[in-house]
């Protein structure tokens, strides 16, 4: 808004005050919410201060996480939430691509409405749900039909070995990728559609096909904001918790095959928070929260600092 | 200098990648759209078998026992979501007009940071900050505790929507409300809100179905509780952590019924986002 609002053309003092009143109350709200945010860290680090008293800076070397011997150990979930939300972006980042180019650069104009609400509704369904999906129908498939044939084209690779239980790292890593398909195409949508249309032009005058138009004048000069879109979508996945509860099997292991069950620090929390026993325990699993919280700040930080420093064409 | 034959099969591989990248993206595009409907399938198929009178109206069954209900879980959700919409709306609104009204400053930088930030805050941190300073003060899980986990979930939401809504509106209505002599606040309370009360109602009702189907803020705030909870001050059920504590327990009883407290969620949030949409439309057509 330009000068015009802030000029003050009345000199009427009754509605200079009634506008400062007004004005200052929503600063005094926004304080609030700011302050309210801020708490959050305080009183999260202040919950966990127990354990860093008590074992200082090895929770973040430890691998172990053991209650009942009150050893804790943040690098097991660590492992789980990274290698999750891993896998999640292996599967998701080419279907989203491929559909947001797909929606902006070739489909029918008809279809392209429909089809983007339909994705979208994907972002619709409570993550609750996805667990149970997950549990009752992709876990037993994943058990029956996936693993098995995995296993048995990589006879030598530790990765796909193991009994298969259906719930485990991989399970995981697929429900979420389902979960951040619409994050990342409906962002990576928004930034194909901010690209010039003469670029795309030019290079089709210059005799390039429309893959190659696509590849030289939509996805290169997209590229910085398709990466934010990524990171954004991996920030997503590392703070999913009940779909990731429900369907990793909750065990804090370092286990080399895909398909053992693991925990993410998300879903530690969910499954031990409200029995934790000791003092300690529940110390601890805050001090997860809190790296959590961290990591997730670290990522929402990492995306915007791409789209600033890259903004290029666009 | 190419040989024009070297040409010639060069655009013929040109073309054939050509046409296998776009069969690619149209492959990939299908791909996404899969999951949605499989899940759709499978709970409509097995949630509606589990859904009857009772299942709407009784208390849940012991457990391993057939029969009971889910009616506690259901008032227990919309209390929440209620109680979260009435904390979270008008902050929300109004946060969103100090965006939309007053930018430029620092404070509003600021808040518009942090607004951000709190949209990737994970939804269990949530429930963990609620509870060491709700809960664990009140010495209980309360649905008071479980609706405020949902309100700061909800907060950031409407703020976003509230401030992109208000954006849109030309700068000459504020012009011509200030020329008027119409003092600021009333400008942007009478004239700027008032005229966005669609669009704002399209963000709320957004809100309001993303909140609906979160669990993990309500596992240690709300908690749960199998009968009806007599006042908000007492653990309190709710939808989401119903189908949660289900789907995780060894019964078939229950299994079922997870399906069908998961069939009704998805019911209620696909109508909120229909609803959301239909408004956004038909807003679209009366002003633009």
């Amino acid at each position: 808004m330009s000068e015009f609002i802030h000029a003050k053309s009345i000199k009427n003092n009754e509605v200079r005050f009634s506008d400062a009143l007004f004005y200052n109350f929503l600063r005094l709200i926004t304080v609030l919410i700011i302050i309210l945010f801020a708490s959050v860290f305080v009183f999260l680090y202040r919950s966990s201060e127990p354990l860093f008293l008590e074992q200082g800076w090895s929770f973040f070397k430890e691998t172990t996480w053991s209650p009942t011997t009150d050893t804790y150990g943040v690098l097991a979930f660590v492992y789980g939430t990274l290698v999750s939300s891993f896998i999640a972006l292996l599967f998701a980042v080419p279907v989203s691509m491929g559909s947001a180019l797909f929606l902006t650069q070739l489909c029918p104009r008809f279809l392209v409405s429909p089809i983007r609400s339909i994705i979208e509704l994907l972002a619709a369904i409570p993550s609750v749900v996805y667990g149970l999906w997950g549990i009752f129908v992709l876990a037993p498939f994943i058990k029956n039909y996936v693993q098995p044939v995995l296993s048995g084209l990589t006879p030598g690779l530790p990765f796909f070995q193991g009994p298969p239980f259906g719930l485990g790292l991989f399970t995981a890593g697929l429900i979420l990728a389902i979960m951040i398909i619409p994050t990342i195409t409906t962002i990576s949508i928004e930034i194909f559609q901010a690209v010039p249309k003469l670029y795309k032009e030019g290079a089709k005058a210059l005799g390039a096909t429309d893959w190659e138009a696509i590849k030289i004048a939509v996805i290169k000069p997209g590229m910085a904001g398709v990466l934010a879109a990524i990171t954004l979508g991996l920030g997503r996945a590392m703070g999913e918790t009940m779909a990731v509860t429900m369907v990793i099997g909750n065990r804090a292991d370092i286990s080399s095959s895909l398909f053992s069950p693991a925990a993410t620090m998300a879903s530690v929390i969910a499954n031990e928070y409200a029995e934790a026993g000791s003092n300690l325990h529940s110390a601890s699993l805050t001090a997860v929260g809190f790296t959590l919280l961290l990591i997730s700040m670290l990522v929402n930080f990492g995306a915007r600092y791409i789209i600033k420093k890259f903004r290029g064409p666009i | 200098m190419k040989s024009p034959y070297n040409l010639t099969e060069q655009s013929f591989n040109r073309k054939l990648k050509n046409k296998f990248m776009k069969f690619i993206f149209a492959f990939l595009t299908v791909l996404a759209l899969i999951p949605l409907f499989i899940i759709f399938l499978h709970v409509i198929k097995s949630g509606i078998n589990a859904i009857n009178y009772d299942f709407i109206t009784q208390l849940p069954a012991p457990a391993g026992q057939p029969g009971g209900g889910i009616a506690n879980a259901i008032l227990g959700s919309i209390t929440m979501v209620a109680l979260a919409a009435i904390i979270a709306v008008p902050l929300g609104v109004l946060g969103g007009t100090y965006l939309s009204e007053y930018k430029g400053g620092k404070l509003s930088s600021v808040f518009r940071f942090v607004v951000d930030l709190m949209t990737s805050i994970p939804s269990i941190i949530v429930g963990l900050y609620i509870y060491s300073v709700i809960v664990l003060p009140m010495k209980g899980f309360s649905a008071y505790a479980g609706a405020l986990a949902l309100a700061l979930l909800m907060f950031p939401i409407v703020v976003k929507s509230t401030e992109e809504i208000l954006k849109l509106l030309p700068t000459n209505i504020r012009e011509a409300g200030l020329a008027l002599g119409i003092p600021r606040w009333r400008v942007i309370v009478s004239i700027i809100l008032r005229g966005s009360v669609p669009g704002i109602t399209t963000g709320v009702l957004l809100a309001i179905a993303r909140v609906s189907g979160e669990t993990a803020p309500l596992l240690f705030t709300a908690f749960g509780n199998q009968f009806w909870a007599n006042s908000l001050n007492q653990p309190t059920s709710s939808l989401t952590v119903q189908i949660y504590t289900y789907a995780i327990s060894p019964f078939q009883e229950w299994h079922e019924q997870a399906w069908g407290a998961a069939f009704i969620l998805l019911l209620t949030i696909f109508i909120f986002n229909l609803v959301a949409r239909w408004l956004l439309l038909r807003n679209k057509n009366e002003y633009m």
